[in-house]
């Protein structure tokens, strides 16, 4: 059986991570475990799980700052904000149904080594963005912070930003600092009923780079609107959403008036709760089939639709867009897991595809996060042994053998 | 400012490396005049100077590729320059080492609205890039005071900030993508036209490290449209301790305005004679609060904004009525540096960066110190993220005084960082503040970030001497340390 180490603070991660490091121990870093299954897999020799590194130690809604321990549960930190009316603007998401599971459990900690992001990602930036500090243990096992509790700084290298999606494998984060920000009081969501994808998109991209402001641009094609529990979304032949939120009563003003420019089109607007439901559903791919390997691709939004064309030429797959095009989830119907493919379909432009669901096989074998160009892995490689000289944090989770 | 010892070598050797760098650059990019290097001595941070050895001008990434590895191969000290608007020295030349200047590189290589970035050489200005786009009714978000001047590749090194980003961000929050060079030569690019890198994010590494990781030579950047309106609103309080309590109950309320700054009584006057901004100058604390988004956003926020002022018991309450007058009350906040520079020879600007809810304390034992300095001091501060711009005011021909003024500096900084902020917020560490940085950090702290920097540069190359205050070799960074004993992991808690 795998040996379970359980710190109950963060002089006892150091520890442990500094006997792991002498004797060549092996740790799989486990927050809420709601992520297990994302990544590659790993052997390792010991768990470490941080669960009790938990709660929240600072919250100050007119400073917009919290602290808290890096296993706080994302529920007890969304909680918190919305008694002061506040929310994490990354919107995170919850990725059960990703990885085909039930029973929450995501922690903080998890989402940032993750770098998860929702539909708000466009305007309001990503996980990354809203990490104003952190303390870690490195492999080394020696403590180590970065940041503060403010917004501005630029005192010393940013390692919060390099912690955020480093899946764990640079350092055991024990505390994080994140930005809140207050919540919108007011969504409204404009829907174009029933276009094709090229139409839908263009219209996402005329949005985004107008005066409207939408802080969610989406296409769903027929087969992920279907899954929808929205029912105006679920009757249609696709939606092309667009996602207005505010202060008060400009909302609605502001819905009707993107919702005159598409007047030609059937466009209906979802009011306040069906917005948030839909938003939900997109944040979460709920609208995704819940098994078979799905891919999560990041690219230029105007190439969403050539990529997407180019994959569909050899793989039978299921496409959602979001981020106004920039990222699109992609499901592969049958065993075969399209890899070659998916990433092939990215040439010649920038962008990267991450292999989010797939049998554990599949993920040992076909590299789970996207294959870096050698003078850059290389690079990567030689801050991996900064952080973590023996290897010892989470090895092969990223990179085979790293 | 104690700097790294010149090596002596490289100095007997600068003819050969002078005529090594010749052999791959143009003609005429290779200065080792003295009147020539004498341009490059100081950059913003000018109580500070050193001549180069040699500054060399690469206009084309494989150039400055050959560079950095003819200058390893010599042993040779770089350090890159963009415009040399600096604040804190980070592009403060070194008797032993190449200036590497980077203000060729000064085209737009793409604009690309469909995909809403663009793609600049690091040696363009920060407003060049919103120029650029501004027909299309786009900008760039960060805008610097300095943003006429300072370059792009500048602001990335040093994660440059501007009233804006209370609401839009920091530099680090609006790039996308990088090609930089290590000393070694190689050549890289991290991110691109899409929205988060793969792997770990090295762009974020790469903002704020002040020429000491790579030298950059193209960045992506985002672009926005424009806000349909914007409005700014001039609010006069009688205290600081109000204004500051007004800021907290505008964000309390919901509302992060576009940008909020805040000017003390000293400043407000400094400006006002200096931008006829028609500020009240007889108020104490001017917050000049900007909302923007679409006409009927903008509306309904001005008008919450205004009732909160008056509920803080604001003494004037001023709302632009167009975009004219708008940019008149951004006048003397912008130019409040050379304002301040009117009413005294000389002005030393500190950039600490505090919980914005200890403002009046922070101001008012600021108070106390400048009385006991002897100096006077105007106080600008972007107050939505608290980050604070004291003034400092002195003359450099009086003896002593440019050390005071430095040791009243450092102790603002100190106080910032106990109650809770930090010692720099957009300007850097550089060399100025390099020696406090053991006020925020520990051994281990400076030790794990000097490791990042062996992953990049491990002969320590590239712009050494700033941010750390001690430097160790890599390979003694590298060493682990192995903690004796047979028993594995005694007395730790397990399942
Ligand atoms: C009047 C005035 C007002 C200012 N206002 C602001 C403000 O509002 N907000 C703000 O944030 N700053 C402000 N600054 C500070 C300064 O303008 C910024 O730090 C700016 O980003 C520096 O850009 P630069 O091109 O002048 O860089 P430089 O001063 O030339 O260099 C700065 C640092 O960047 C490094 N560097 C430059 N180019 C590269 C490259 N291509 N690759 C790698 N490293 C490089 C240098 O080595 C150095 O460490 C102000 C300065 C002045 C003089």
């Amino acid at each position: 059986m795998t040996e379970i180490f359980a710190p109950t603070d963060a002089e006892q991660v150091a520890k442990i991570v500094s006997q792991a490091a002498s004797s060549g121990t092996t740790l799989d870093l486990r927050g809420g475990g709601s992520k297990v299954a994302y990544g590659r897999p790993m052997k390792t020799d010991a768990i470490l799980d941080v669960s009790a590194l938990s709660g929240i130690s600072l919250y100050e809604p007119e400073e917009l700052v919290i602290t808290m321990g890096a296993a706080t549960p994302m529920s007890e930190i969304q909680a918190a904000l919305a008694e002061a009316d506040q929310h994490l603007a990354f919107e995170p998401p919850d990725y059960d149904h990703v990885l085909g599971r039930t029973g929450g459990g995501a922690t903080i900690g998890g989402v940032i080594a993750c770098n998860l992001s929702g539909p708000r990602r466009i305007t309001g930036g990503a996980a990354r963005d809203h990490v104003l500090g952190i303390a870690a243990i490195s492999g080394r096992g020696d403590a180590f912070k970065s940041g503060g509790r403010v917004v501005k700084n630029v005192t010393g290298y940013d390692l919060s930003k390099l912690m955020a999606g480093s899946m764990g494998t640079l350092g055991v984060m024990t505390e994080v600092t994140l930005k809140t920000l207050p919540r919108p009081k007011e969504t409204r969501t404009v829907v174009i009923l029933g276009v094709d994808a090229e139409t839908g998109l263009k219209a996402l991209e005329q949005t985004a780079g107008s005066q409207a402001e939408a802080t969610g641009l989406a296409f769903l094609p027929k087969l992920q609107s279907a899954r929808s529990a929205v029912s105006v979304v679920s009757a249609a032949d696709s939606v092309t959403a667009m996602r207005l939120e505010g202060a008060g009563t400009s909302v609605a003003d502001r819905a009707a008036a993107l919702a005159a420019q598409h007047i030609d089109a059937d466009v209906q607007i979802l009011e306040h709760e069906d917005s948030l439901s839909l938003w939900a559903e997109i944040r979460d791919a709920k609208l995704m089939p819940p098994s078979g390997a799905l891919w999560r691709l990041s690219l230029p939004p105007a190439s969403a639709a050539q990529v997407t064309a180019r994959i569909g030429a050899t793989c039978d797959v299921e496409c959602l867009f979001d981020w106004a095009g920039g990222l699109i989830w992609v499901a592969v119907e049958d065993d075969d897991p399209c890899d070659g493919p998916v990433r092939d379909a990215l040439d010649g432009f920038s962008g990267h595809a991450t292999l989010v669901r797939a049998s554990e096989d599949l993920r040992r074998t076909i590299p789970v996060f996207h294959p870096q160009p050698g003078p850059l892995a290389d690079l990567s490689a030689r801050i991996k042994e900064a952080f973590d000289p023996q290897g010892v944090l989470n090895p092969g989770r990223m990179v085979d053998g790293q | 400012m104690e700097m790294p010892e010149p090596n002596q070598d490289v100095i007997r050797r600068s003819g050969e490396l002078a005529k090594a760098l010749a052999a791959v650059l143009p003609p005429g990019a290779v200065l080792d005049r003295e009147d020539q290097r004498r341009a490059y001595e100081s950059d913003g941070l000018t109580a500070y100077a050193q001549m180069p050895m040699m500054v060399a001008l690469p206009e084309t990434t494989d150039q400055v590729s050959k560079v950095l590895a003819i200058c390893g191969s010599f042993g040779a000290k770089v350090v890159p320059r963009g415009a040399g608007t600096s604040l804190s020295g980070g592009a403060l030349p070194l008797a032993d080492g190449v200036l590497l200047g980077m203000a060729r590189f000064n085209r737009i290589l793409d604009v690309d609205y469909a995909n809403r970035c663009v793609v600049a050489q690091p040696g363009v200005t920060n407003l060049g890039i919103s120029d650029a786009v501004a027909d299309r009714g786009f900008y760039y978000a960060p805008d610097p005071s300095s943003q006429i001047a300072c370059t792009i590749g500048g602001n990335v090194a040093e994660n440059a900030g501007g009233v804006h980003c209370l609401k839009y961000g920091l530099t680090t929050n609006n790039i996308q993508g990088l090609e930089m060079v290590l000393m070694d030569g190689q050549v890289m690019r991290l991110g691109g036209r899409h929205l988060d890198q793969s792997g770990y994010d090295l762009l974020g590494v790469m903002a704020g490290s002040e020429g000491l990781l790579a030298v950059i030579t193209e960045i992506t950047v985002r672009i926005l449209p424009k806000p349909q309106t914007a409005q700014a609103m001039l609010l006069g309080f009688d205290t600081v301790q109000a204004a500051g309590d007004c800021v907290a109950a505008i964000i309390a309320g919901g509302i992060i305005p576009g940008g909020m700054e805040l000017m003390d009584g000293p400043a407000i006057r400094a400006a006002e004679a200096f931008a006829k901004a028609g500020y009240p100058t007889d108020t104490q604390a001017l917050l000049i609060v900007e909302v923007d988004g679409t006409a009927q956003e903008v509306e309904v926020l001005a008008e919450r904004v205004s009732a909160i002022a008056t509920d803080h018991g604001a003494s004037t309450i001023r709302a632009s009525t167009s975009d004219q007058e708008r940019a008149t009350f951004w006048a003397g906040r912008k130019a409040a540096f050379p304002a301040v520079g009117r009413i005294s020879p000389d002005y030393y600007c500190m950039d600490g960066t505090i919980p914005r809810g200890r403002l009046a304390q922070v101001l008012g034992e600021i108070a106390v110190m400048s009385e006991r300095y002897g100096l006077g001091v105007a106080n600008v501060f972007h107050a939505g993220d608290g980050n604070l711009h004291p003034l400092i005011l002195y003359d450099a021909n009086n003896p002593g005084e440019l050390d005071r003024a430095e040791q009243f500096g450092a102790d603002i900084l100190r106080l910032c960082v106990s109650v809770g902020g930090v010692l720099t917020g957009e300007h850097g560490v550089g060399v100025e503040k390099r020696d406090l940085m053991d006020e925020v950090f520990t051994e281990d702290d400076l030790a794990q970030q000097q490791r990042l920097k062996c992953a990049f540069d491990p002969d320590g190359s590239l712009n050494p001497g700033k941010v750390f205050p001690t430097l160790h070799k890599c390979a003694e960074l590298g060493r682990v340390h192995v903690h004796g004993g047979k028993t594995r992991f005694p007395d730790l808690p397990r399942l």
